[in-house]
């Protein structure tokens, strides 16, 4: 059961593959339901994998296979091959159920879009690639992967490209995450020429050869490169912008899966960090600092799908966090539980936008929840399981994170709580201006029509029904006083030794938990009493906050302003004098010398045989001379 | 175990005449070694039979299956000798005049193959032409059991007997269209140069073994270690003749000149199948008589071969940029190829041989599938081999310019194409065999050889007849030609000097539009499989690149 797990990553690849062939032929709707049914026979597949791993004992329960050999040059010998093992069960258990609830909702979403096809293809592609990249057995394959999330991320977000914001988005998303990718690709050398493998079992068998230097410089390569993929300071503020994609793509890639592939990258390596404290240090911080600054801009964005993808910046910063404090299951349990919510926030984000014919400015929202009954229940379930309302699944998931930081630093850990009165914050600020308050989008111009919202269809609202219910009871997957059937057993062999374990007193967990269920409270109750009458309100949005703290100003007159100054000598001095006269004048060159050829080649016999022959002379000559002079 | 057979009938009653016989000696054999050349020659031989037993011309589809069937039976054959010698290692066979190892399996699977597809290929072409009968596929399968002589060959006079067999069946392959004048213009030209080089050879034969007294070619090898000559003149002059004599057949410079004119005369789908077939054939008896047998005089002829590369990939490259016919320039591509696998001759190495291997083996799918497309677009009569003829033929058949242009990129070299990792291997090769000059000639002969194959490409994708006057806007090179095209075409043109210059400066006046092709499933499937093992084994190597280093660890110096 177990070595059927390729085909996880093989049936998205086939669904690919039919709609590269055929899915225009196919078209709407067609296309989407193949696309889905592939997805969803990867989930299938997915779950014997895991009922089979199951039933082996915890300490056997890691599983490769080599498949074929991809490159063999010399020492470095690349396999194609899968590591399944309770972590990158669980990440493809979730990434390929949440996928396969986004492509059944993308069939609603997108219907009678032109491009409707090509969107399944590169959604399917996309999947693939998230596969190959969870089960990957060696970081070159991984890397196959990771860049396969990356340019799928780039043409989703790029896919109404007739768009000039949202072309340019896709390309600042491919930028940002190419100045991580330097950081992988240097940590794959350098683990190359430490270790001499890149198969990973082996590269963690023999991490005691990269020594602590060795161990906190690929520590902080693979940070650097998690930093760019899962949106972290200082490469975070790609996201943002990556909402010009189809929400569906933002749910997906934004949201539940790319993203925390950065988390999953590190969680990966957790052997190679744990010889590191120092990077641990600076994973936490980086995650904390991100988490709290990512918060404060979420309290003031307009658009919904900004303030949720700051949401999401912050979030995985909460992860990282419980990354860098050695809580590895803490960060996956997040990690899952993120998935569920915030792929739901999205999915409604979604409904709401498609009910007011893309509308996405909150300040032009308001009264919805008689209209998308459906949109509004769901939503309000992913409302307070974010927030971190107890029992729903955000309280427990975040919950946990923040108990083993207290333990790692009471600093960071106040951090966390400030964040997650922010979140519950922002939270509740997004959920009334979208769903209470008055009709702001039946006032003024209504240059909408006056179509009145409407309730999406079922292929829409059943992914949130279902998403709502595993928001809701996604605790169950982790409960404090349950530690023997939850996720910690299950993980634990992954990260036997490295794992962070707090010996709180059973006082002190209470106290944590409930100054938790404080924080939540205290921000959404503010959050609400702020919110309700009229929406203007400048004071609480400063610029300041508005404009992400100036960070792209920051970048640009750092990076742009000086890059472009420097393409501009390029262009002109360095490309229009020296390369074009270097070419030109070499095209020149072999023209001439090759007119000069080209009259030996007359088209005689004769003076093809006279070729012959003079070669011969030479060859003869120079062997003559060496007899004479030997 | 040798029997005696006795040439007058020995019969029972009759012994006193039994005493007077001559006896022969009929050495062993072991026909899995020579299963292959007897099919493709028996098969062929078949055919002919058929062909002149039915009353009328046979089928063009029949005759085509026939072939495939044929090649694909010794294709099928060459495995069984690959499992043969893997588990048993490599043998002689009739008295040790031909020898059955990795390296000759691998030839035998390169020609068989190339074989099979060529008569897909040729099928198109023979119904287009109006040519009945089976016999171009009849005689190409006769030069391809030579081709598979060559590389089996552990014997002077074999592989003279191999030579003569591809290229006799060549000569008149070469000819076969009647109607094209070039055809035996062609022919005509390389009869006479064959002619004269395989005089060449022979009187190299001959000198070689006046110098050893022997032709066996491991007996050549077991002399030369064992003894010093004090005048090796004799034998140097013996090889260099011999040396010229493969210099011709692949078409190394300066005995090159033949190849333009007979690649541009030869009906299209011959030219693909000399470039693989006479190729492939020509540089396995060129490495291994030159490796195996004159390794111990490595330091005599490897400077020799160092200048004959390095003017085989300069002339090749840059004579291939002043053609504005396909075909012309697929020869001379073809010789800028052949300074490629020069270097893995000259760094005189197992893994030079493997490379050079590798190379004949990725160049064979990479050229049929090319000329395959030529055919194609070469249209009735054989004639459309223009380049102009390409432009605008994105517009026009989309997949078949995408597919054309992929070939033609692979031939450039471009990564993830088998094309990069022949380039690669070979420059490796040369580095590690410390001819670092060479390897750096061979990159930029690529560099300028990418231009052409580009010139091409980007032709395709150029606006049509339609708009040909205007002058060629950057902004469509862009979506082609990648950053570095498009200004080099607009700086030149606001020159005025090279005028979209080397681009398109050969290219045309528009004139009358050229017409979309109807591509037959035969070629079309062979284009298919062209490019797909170009692209697979561009991105998954691993597997043929085991190939070809598992053929040289078998090969039998």
């Amino acid at each position: 059961m177990i070595h059927a797990a390729y085909l996880m990553a093989l049936l998205p690849l086939a669904g690919f593959v039919v709609l590269v062939a055929a899915g225009r032929r196919l078209g709407d709707p067609l296309a989407g339901w193949v696309a889905t049914a592939a997805v969803l026979g990867s989930f299938v597949v997915a779950c014997i994998a895991l009922a089979g791993l199951l039933q082996e004992p915890a300490s056997a329960r890691h599983f490769t296979d080599n498949y074929f050999g991809w490159i063999t040059v010399g020492g470095l010998q690349v396999k194609v091959g899968i590591l399944l093992d309770p972590l990158s069960m669980t990440m493809c258990m979730f990434v390929t159920g949440v996928s396969a609830l986004i492509h059944l909702y993308s069939i609603g979403y997108m219907k009678g879009d032109p491009e409707y096809p090509k969107f399944f293809i590169y959604l399917n592609l996309f999947v693939f690639s998230m596969v190959v990249l969870v089960l990957a057995n060696n970081l070159l394959v991984t890397f196959v992967g990771w860049e396969g999330v990356g340019v799928c991320s780039y043409w989703l977000v790029a896919f109404w490209h007739e768009r000039d914001s949202a072309a340019s988005a896709g390309k600042k998303a491919f930028v940002y995450n190419r100045v991580g990718d330097v950081g992988f690709l240097i940590a794959v050398f350098f683990l190359f020429s430490r270790v001499g493998s890149l198969d990973m079992p082996t590269i963690f068998a023999h991490r005691h050869l990269l020594g602590s230097g060795g161990a906190t410089f690929v520590a902080l390569l693979l940070l650097l490169a998690a930093t760019g993929k899962s949106a972290q300071i200082p490469l975070f503020n790609w996201l943002p912008d990556a909402m010009e994609g189809p929400t569906p793509v933002s749910a997906l890639i934004h949201a539940a899966t790319m993203v925390t592939a950065g988390v999953y990258l590190l969680c990966r390596v957790n052997s190679i960090l744990q010889l590191s404290p120092d990077a641990m240090w600076v994973i936490a911080i980086i995650g904390g600092v991100t988490a709290f600054v990512a918060a404060t801009i979420a309290t003031a964005q307009q658009d919904i799908k900004k303030v949720l993808a700051f949401s999401t910046v912050s979030q995985i910063g909460y992860m990282m966090l419980a990354v860098g404090t050695g809580a590895y299951i803490a960060a996956i349990f997040l990690m899952v539980a993120h998935a569920f919510y915030k792929g739901l926030l999205f999915l409604g984000a979604g409904s709401v936008i498609h009910g007011l014919h893309d509308e996405q400015d909150l300040k032009k929202m308001g009264g919805l929840a008689r209209l998308l009954p459906w949109t509004y229940g769901t939503f309000l379930v992913a409302w307070l399981a974010i927030a971190g309302i107890p029992p729903l699944s955000g309280f427990w998931a975040k919950g946990d994170v923040l108990a083993n930081v207290w333990h790692k630093s009471p600093a960071l850990w106040a951090l966390g709580v400030l964040t997650a009165i922010l979140t519950a914050y922002y939270m509740t600020r997004l959920f009334v201006l979208a769903f209470h308050g008055d009709r702001r989008w039946a006032q003024g111009t209504s240059e909408h029509g006056a179509a009145p919202p409407h309730e999406s269809p079922w292929v829409m609202r059943l992914p949130l029904v279902i998403l709502a219910v595993l928001a809701f009871a996604g605790g169950l997957l982790e409960l404090p006083w349950v530690h023997t059937t939850g996720l910690s057993s299950w993980l634990a062999p992954v990260f036997a030794h490295t794992l962070f374990v707090d010996h709180e007193s059973a006082g002190t967990q209470l106290a944590l938990v409930f100054v938790d269920a404080a924080a939540a409270i205290v921000g959404l109750v503010v959050a609400y009493l702020a919110w309700r009458g009229p929406v203007d309100k400048p004071a609480l949005e400063p610029a300041f906050l508005q404009r992400v703290w100036f960070w792209d100003d920051l970048y640009d007159a750092v990076i742009g302003r000086p890059g472009q100054a420097m393409a501009r000598i390029a262009a002109t001095v360095v490309e229009g004098r020296v390369i074009d006269g270097a070419v030109n004048g070499a095209a020149t060159l072999v023209r001439r010398s090759a007119s000069g050829v080209r009259r030996l080649q007359t088209g005689y016999v004769r003076n093809y045989a006279l070729g012959i022959a003079l070669g011969l002379g030479a060859v003869v000559a120079f062997l003559i001379s060496r007899v004479w002079w030997s | 175990m040798r029997r005696p057979l006795l040439l007058a009938a020995a019969h029972a009653g009759h012994a006193t005449r039994a005493a007077h016989a001559a006896v022969i000696h009929v050495p062993p054999i072991r026909y899995l070694s020579i299963l292959p050349v007897i099919v493709m020659l028996g098969g062929a031989i078949v055919l002919l039979a058929v062909t002149s037993l039915v009353k009328r011309p046979l089928r063009i589809r029949v005759a085509t299956a026939l072939t495939v069937v044929i090649s694909l039976s010794a294709f099928g054959l060459a495995w069984w000798q690959w499992a043969d010698v893997m588990s048993r290692g490599a043998y002689t066979s009739i008295d040790h005049a031909v020898i059955e190892d990795g390296f000759s399996v691998l030839i035998t699977v390169l020609v068989t193959a190339a074989m099979a597809l060529s008569a897909l290929v040729a099928e198109g072409y023979l119904k287009r032409e109006g040519i009945d009968g089976a016999e171009l596929h009849v005689l190409a399968m006769v030069s391809a059991s030579g081709a598979i002589l060559m590389a089996q060959a552990n014997d002077l006079i074999i592989v003279f007997l191999g030579l003569e067999i591809l290229s006799i069946a060549l000569y008149v392959l070469t000819a076969f269209n009647h109607k094209r004048t070039e055809s035996g213009e062609g022919a005509l030209k390389y009869f006479v140069l064959g002619g004269f080089s395989s005089a060449i050879f022979v009187y190299g034969i001959a000198l070689t073994y006046g110098a050893t007294g022997t032709t066996n070619l491991a007996q050549i090898a077991d002399f030369l270690s064992h003894n010093v000559l004090v005048h090796d003149g004799l034998l140097l002059a013996g090889m260099a003749l011999l040396l010229v004599g493969f210099g011709f057949k692949v078409a190394a410079v300066p005995f090159h000149m033949w190849t333009p004119d007979v690649y541009q005369g030869a009906p299209t789908p011959v030219t693909g199948f000399m470039a693989a077939v006479a190729k492939a054939g020509g540089f396995a008896a060129f490495l291994r008589v030159f490796i195996s047998s004159f390794g111990v005089l490595s330091s005599d002829w490897r400077p020799i071969i160092y200048v004959l590369a390095i003017a085989t990939l300069v002339v090749g490259a840059g004579l291939a940029v002043v053609q504005r016919d396909i075909k012309r320039m697929l020869a001379y591509s073809s010789i800028n190829h052949a300074g490629f696998v020069l270097l893995g001759l000259q760094a005189a190495s197992a893994r030079g041989v493997s490379a050079a291997l590798y190379y004949l083996f990725a160049y064979m799918f990479m050229v049929i599938g090319s000329f395959a497309v030529v055919t194609v677009i070469g249209g009735s009569g054989d004639r459309a081999h223009d380049i102009a003829s390409y432009r605008g033929l994105a517009r026009r058949q989309p997949l078949l310019a995408f597919v054309f242009a992929a070939l033609l990129l692979a031939q450039a070299g471009v990564p993830f194409t088998t094309g990069f990792l022949t380039k690669f291997q070979v420059i490796i090769a040369s580095v590690d065999a410390h001819s670092v000059p060479l390897a750096v000639v061979a990159m930029v002969s690529a560099a300028l050889a990418a231009f052409f194959y580009l010139r091409v490409a980007v032709l395709m994708y150029a606006p049509g007849e339609g708009r040909a006057a205007e002058p060629a806007p950057a902004a469509e090179l862009v979506t082609v030609g990648g950053p570095g095209l498009p200004d080099f075409g607009a700086q030149a043109e606001a020159r005025g000097e090279l005028n979209a210059a080397l681009l398109l400066e050969d290219a045309p006046e528009p004139g009358e539009e050229t017409p979309s092709r109807q591509v037959p499933w035969p070629a079309m499937v062979a284009i298919g499989i062209c490019l797909a093992v170009t692209v697979v084994f561009g991105i998954i190597p691993a597997p043929l690149v085991d190939f070809a280093h598992k053929a040289t660890l078998l090969f039998v110096p």
